[in-house]
């Protein structure tokens, strides 16, 4: 298990880094970042680029920036580093409720957010946050860059809109509006491994905690992470202790007729379905109770200000 | 007193070297050696149409291309059939390289010889091999069928096909005991297959001294005497022109005691042929598909018992997958087929297993060795018995136990060493007690009853099993103590990770009386002891432990003997304590084991101080009317002895489980996981318990994890350690372990084996537990959360 | 192609010249000498390769050597101090049983030696994060467990012994 011959090429800063994938990129030159899915694929030769770029001498790259509409990551950050950063997750809590999802700890402190993103594996976790949350990711090229929003990126399974030539240099993962909430629930075979099934659950509330939107992102289900806007199937009942509270059930009877589960050797289709219903419901739940004390806070905070 | 370390925690000797990353495994060894990969067939069936090399030849740094066609002599015949069995009528054994027709995915096809592993693999991904394709036979009961055969030449694809018959003390068939009996049963049981799965896996670099006309070969091996002869016959040296090692080894669990594999034999051959150092390192693909698998079975029992649960009559049919080739025999089956009925008395018995040949990897022993299936079969029955009756399953289980006055007890068949069946000491009822008390059986339905008023599902099981450990034919031990006052331990079986450096030198510090400091031990080299079985069936303790201890009484007899000459003393008055021999009551009477060693050796030339003391002017007690070397006795303080038993021991264990399913998820968690376990006297209880964790470790991989995902064209699915599930610590429950000690009466130590222990009964147990949480019959192993969801669905 | 690359190996300034496909594993075991860091997957999963890059735990089988220039690196070689005096978590595996075959063990120690860094004191729930991509096929990760829990317990004397120096 070693890897194919390849020409290595090692940019020392972004200008360079475009300079070689617009001149590499086409013949199939490929882009190492933190390598932790990519150089499997290469020690087991089921990949065999003739031209590898590594970013990882780029500088500038390894940002994680957090401001009032969102969460903007760095191609070159590393999970452990987006995990830790407190002011990305007093932005998105979802990041850090994902990234401990992802895989172990030492894979976490060499792997990228971007790498994964790029990547585009339907069972990996942080697509499935970028899809919900409607991010994008930005792709430079020579001479130019472009934003592709998370709908349009994930094309297929390990298959993203990234051409040959272009760098992801950053994702954005936007923040969600006040009264809201987020939850990441899986079930893997074993821990830190790819999720069974998955479920990242986006809810807001109204000040009298009324479902106004409500969305779940399921991995391991279909081609690309499967996102589900549920906000109709919860019904109107407001998000109350012990009371009937929204229909989180009709809500996971519309993300499993969704899904698109497939058999593999770890778990069957259906109950890749049954799993993800059962899932949605605990996270949107999860959600929704994080979206109730996000409104207490932002009322309590509110209050402060007028005194 | 600190020469009493048998029984003791001793901290290990080996650590030192392997936390400081000062440990020798294979491929650690031969920096400049040249590297080997092999083309290895992508098809689980198929014949070799042709092998074309010429664009791999260009490849820099190659050495060489090997296939069958350059192999010669006994190098082109097939690999031994290690056990023969008048059952396996139809054995057979892979080529080191593949003749004409591959038999499954990851058979070795092509040899390629280059200056690194990279750029023998760069050759290996040139070499074109044209294969014509032919059925794949995947499946047990596919196979059985025998629509397609696996070898033109075996019909039905069965190997071997042996029925062993024990007749109730009335002389009552099994058969005509269970039409008889108040009750019966009838059900089907599976088993997955698994893997051993050492961290480290197999491995072999040789060397070649072209002046000496000698080959040294190290291999990650379970038993190096073994394959030293293999490579001898094979490559035609003489014996004493091979040696071979086994360096640190980074686990083993049975896949290492097949020999030799292809590699064994063709690395050397190459290093010989070449002139240069030659290495192999298997990767973690080539060890998915090219070593071993076991487990794999398919069951159908019958049963008869009576009101109070007392099994009269048991007929179990096995069907046993065995892979593409049987170079280790049918040692599994049997051992399945005999340990299946753990410590209880069975009223008449039958068991007959078909062994059957699969276009996939071959299967040879992994830990347990057949015992994981033979216990689920046995106490899932127990299980189903107490269902039937309605009775608790310790009841069920305490009606049929063998009782402390009945040892040894005969179960009236032929066990895999070829000898009878009889257990030779045990106390199960005591076991039984101590795990009921351990896990709190009694007040689980309290606490079943707490959990469920919680929403939540909790289930208890348990499984009892007996171990034939120690198997002969023998083992040897070697035993020196030099002028230095250090003591040389040798054994020729290996070590892989047991501790045996701790556990031999804490025998022989407490038979020699020595401080455990100046012991040291070597295990696996041929260099220093040639005589030797292997490693495995739970037998290093028993074997090499006997043997040495038998080696130090030898030395022991000597030194008091000499010591008593040298101290006017009678030898029956003399002891040997922190390495000194003295007069028993009067400690000014002594003298050091380490000059009691100089006094051994008569000498002419003294090279040292030490050494002027045993010249021939030195003076002393010895007559000049005798000779310096006593006729009947040996220069030198050293002894040599081997251990060979009459029959196996028999060591037992009891495991109980509380699992909790999730209602919903259908995720299984294991809560509490306990070990009651008797291997006679302890020789250091810290290595023990962790044989037994590692062994439980396995056995949850076993049971909730682990398996080879074949598709129907022999593919395996999960050759990763992504897809095939190994528990990593997330996954392991804290496991309770107590012990009893029963000794054995059949060696000198009164011990029994412990390795196999901790991994056999744990299919057994999750599946009891689960299926006393669900109600719903486990017939089936390992189970998934997937799986658990569709049993619910169809017991709706 | 060749490229030449300078690692700070332990504290020491080592050159090596490699194939841009080597992996880190391999440099430091084939053209390092450094043996003690084990391959036992080549696919990132076992964790028996763990070395720390520049203080923190990474697979080096999941790394090319030259990515790794001018990075510092620390293996189980590393992790005793110069006299050969055991490091807390080495004397904690030793003393616990927390290794058999000793093949896994060098990615253990070194990702619990940063793991012990950032939490000295850590739950039980804590070590088995922390241990939970290390497989290990020998001891059932029971004395494992306990040989975190004694490390700490070490460095915890020993760092206060230092600090009251």
């Amino acid at each position: 298990m070693k890897p194919s011959p390849f020409e290595y090429h090692a940019p020392a800063d972004l200008d360079e880094a475009l300079d070689v994938l617009a001149r590499v990129g086409p013949d199939g030159g490929k882009v190492l970042a933190g390598g932790q899915s990519l150089i499997p694929l290469l020690n087991m030769r089921l990949a065999a680029p003739a031209h590898l770029v590594d970013v990882n001498r780029v500088a500038g790259l390894d940002t994680v920036e957090a401001g009032p509409g969102g969460v903007r990551v760095g191609a070159l950050a590393r999970h452990a580093a987006v995990e830790r950063s407190l002011p990305a997750a007093a932005v998105q809590p979802l990041l850090g409720q994902a990234l401990r999802l992802v895989a172990h700890p030492v894979i976490r402190n060499r792997g990228t957010v971007v790498g994964s993103l790029v990547h585009a594996d339907p069972s990996a976790e942080l697509p499935a946050v970028l899809a919900l949350l409607g991010g994008s990711v930005r792709l430079a090229h020579r001479g130019g860059e472009r934003d592709v929003a998370a709908a349009e990126f994930f094309t297929g399974p390990m298959e993203s809109d990234t051409a040959p030539g272009e760098l992801a240099v950053s994702a954005f993962f936007p923040a969600l509006p006040p009264r809201s909430g987020t939850a990441f629930h899986e079930v893997a075979r074993r821990h830190g491994d790819y999720a069974m099934a998955g479920v990242a659950a986006a809810v807001t509330l109204d000040e009298d905690l009324r479902v106004t939107a409500a969305r779940v992102a399921c991995v391991s289900v279909g081609p690309v992470p499967m996102v589900v806007d549920v906000t109709a199937a919860c019904g109107g009942s407001p998000v109350a202790a012990g009371g009937t509270g929204p229909d989180w059930d009709a809500a996971a009877a519309a993300v499993r007729d969704r899904i698109e589960p497939e058999d593999d050797i770890h778990a069957t289709a259906d109950y890749r379905r049954h799993l993800t219903g059962v899932l949605a419901v605990r996270a949107l739940r999860g959600a929704a109770d994080g979206a109730a004390a996000d409104g207490v806070a932002a009322a309590r905070a509110a209050g402060e200000g007028e005194r | 007193m600190t020469t009493k370390l048998f029984g003791e925690p001793v901290r290990r000797r080996e650590d030192a070297r392997l936390i400081t990353g000062r440990g020798r495994y294979l491929d650690d060894l031969g920096a400049d050696a040249l590297a080997v990969a092999f083309v290895r067939s992508p098809h689980a069936h198929a014949r070799i149409r042709d092998i074309d090399v010429s664009a791999a030849l260009d490849v820099e740094g190659l050495v060489a291309i090997y296939t069958w066609e350059d192999l010669p002599g006994a190098l082109a015949e097939p690999l031994p059939l290690l056990i023969p069995h008048p059952a396996l009528t139809h054995g057979r054994t892979a080529y080191p390289l593949a003749r004409e027709i591959v038999r499954h995915v990851g058979e070795p096809v092509v040899m390629v010889v280059a200056r690194d592993r990279y750029l023998a693999e760069d050759a290996c991904s040139l070499i074109r091999v044209d294969y014509e394709m032919r059925k794949p036979v995947v499946g047990v009961e596919e196979a059985a069928e025998a629509v397609h055969l696996v070898h033109e030449d075996v019909p039905g694809n069965v190997g071997a096909h042996l029925v062993q018959e024990v007749p109730s003390a009335d002389g009552r068939s099994a058969r005509e005991a269970i039409e008889a009996a108040p009750h019966t049963l009838a059900f089907r049981l599976d088993v997955e297959r698994s893997a051993c799965m050492p961290l480290e896996g197999k491995g072999v670099y040789a060397r070649w001294d072209a002046d000496d006309q000698s080959l040294r070969v190290y291999s990650s091996t379970q038993s190096s005497t073994s394959v030293r002869m293999a490579i001898a016959a094979k490559l035609g040296l003489p014996l004493p022109k091979v040696e071979v090692i086994a360096p640190d080894v980074g686990g083993g669990f049975g896949v290492k005691i097949v020999h030799p594999w292809p590699e064994e034999v063709l690395i050397p051959w190459a290093a010989r042929l070449l002139g240069r150092e030659v290495k192999w390192t298997e990767d973690r693909r080539e060890h998915f598909v090219s070593s071993s698998h076991e487990r794999g079975q398919v069951q159908y029992v019958r049963v008869g018992f009576d009101d109070d649960g007392r099994v009269l009559g048991l007929d179990v049919n096995i069907l046993h997958d065995h892979g593409a080739y049987t170079p280790y025999g049918i040692i599994v089956p049997i051992i399945t087929a005999t340990q299946l009925l753990g410590p209880y008395k069975i009223g008449a018995y039958r068991v007959e297993f078909s062994s059957i040949y699969t276009n996939t990897v071959q299967v040879t022993p992994y830990r347990g060795a057949g015992r994981p299936q033979g216990v689920f079969c046995m106490e899932r029955t127990m299980d189903k018995i107490a269902a039937h009756l309605g009775l608790d399953r310790t009841e069920v289980r305490a009606a049929n136990l063998i009782q402390p006055d009945e040892f040894p007890y005969d179960q009236g068949m032929i066990f895999q060493d070829g000898r009878p069946l009889i257990y030779d000491s045990g106390n199960y009822p005591e076991a039984l007690r101590m795990l009921k008390e351990l896990i709190g059986w009694d007040s689980f339905p309290e606490m079943k009853a707490a959990a469920a008023a919680e929403g939540r599902t909790i289930g208890i099981g348990l499984a009892c099993y007996v171990e034939g450990t120690g198997v002969g034919p023998y083992e040897g031990g070697h035993v020196q103590v030099t002028s230095d006052g250090r003591v040389h331990v040798s054994t020729g079986l290996t070590s892989q990770g047991q501790g045996h450096e701790t556990v031999f030198a804490q025998i022989a510090a407490t038979e020699l009386g020595v401080p455990i400091e100046k012991v040291s031990v070597v295990t696996g080299d041929t260099r220093r002891f040639g005589y030797a079985v292997g490693t495995f069936a739970s037998r290093a303790a028993v074997m090499s432990g006997n043997a040495i201890a038998l080696a130090c009484r030898k030395v022991r007899e000597k030194a008091l003997r000499i010591a008593a000459d040298a101290l006017e003393a009678d030898p029956r008055d003399l002891e040997i304590t922190d390495g000194v021999v003295h007069v028993a009551g009067t400690p000014s009477a002594s003298i050091p084991l380490a000059t009691v060693a100089v006094l051994s050796n008569p000498l002419r030339y003294a090279f040292d101080e030490e050494a002027q003391r045993a010249t021939q002017f030195a003076g002393g007690p010895s007559s000049m009317d005798r000779p310096p070397v006593e006729e009947g006795t040996e220069p030198g303080l050293e002894g040599r002895d081997y251990y060979s038993p009459i029959r196996s021991t028999f060591a037992c264990g009891m495991h109980a489980a509380i699992v909790e399913t999730d209602p919903l998820t259908a995720e299984i968690e294991i809560l509490r996981y306990a070990v009651v376990h008797d291997c006679g006297r302890l020789i250091n209880p810290m290595i023990v318990e962790g044989q037994i964790h590692g062994g439980v470790a396995q056995g949850v991989g076993g049971a909730l994890y682990e398996k080879m995902a074949y598709d129907e064209h022999g593919q395996l699915l999960n050759a990763s350690f992504m897809d095939f599930l190994m528990p990593y610590a997330t996954e392991v429950p804290r496991i309770e372990t107590a012990h009893l000690e029963t000794p054995s009466p059949l060696n000198p130590l009164g011990i029994k084996g412990a390795g196999e222990a901790g991994v056999i009964p744990v299919s057994a147990v999750i599946a009891a537990a689960i299926e006393d949480a669900e109600g719903i019959p486990i017939d089936r192993m390992p189970i998934s959360p997937s799986d658990l969801h569709h049993l619910r669905l169809e017991t709706g | 192609m060749n490229h030449p690359i300078t690692l700070t190996v332990n504290g020491v300034l080592r050159e090596a010249t490699v194939p841009a496909r080597r992996l880190l594993s391999d440099c430091l075991r084939h053209d390092l000498g450094l043996t003690g860091t084990h391959v036992g997957c080549e696919h990132g999963v076992c964790g028996a390769c763990t070395v720390l890059l520049d203080g923190e735990p990474v697979r080096s089988c999941l790394m090319f050597a030259v990515t790794a220039d001018g990075h510092e690196i620390t293996t189980v070689e590393g992790l005793a101090a110069a006299d050969g005096t055991l490091s807390p978590v080495q004397r904690g595996f030793a003393e616990c049983h927390g290794l058999q075959c000793g093949f896994c063990t060098p990615g253990f120690l070194c990702t619990v030696t940063a793991f012990l860094r950032e939490n000295a004191a850590p739950t039980d729930e804590e070590v088995v994060e922390a241990i939970s991509g290390n497989l290990c096929r020998c001891t059932g990760y029971q004395n494992i467990i306990k040989a975190v829990h004694r490390a700490a317990e070490i460095q915890a004397e020993t760092q206060g012994g230092e600090a009251g120096r």
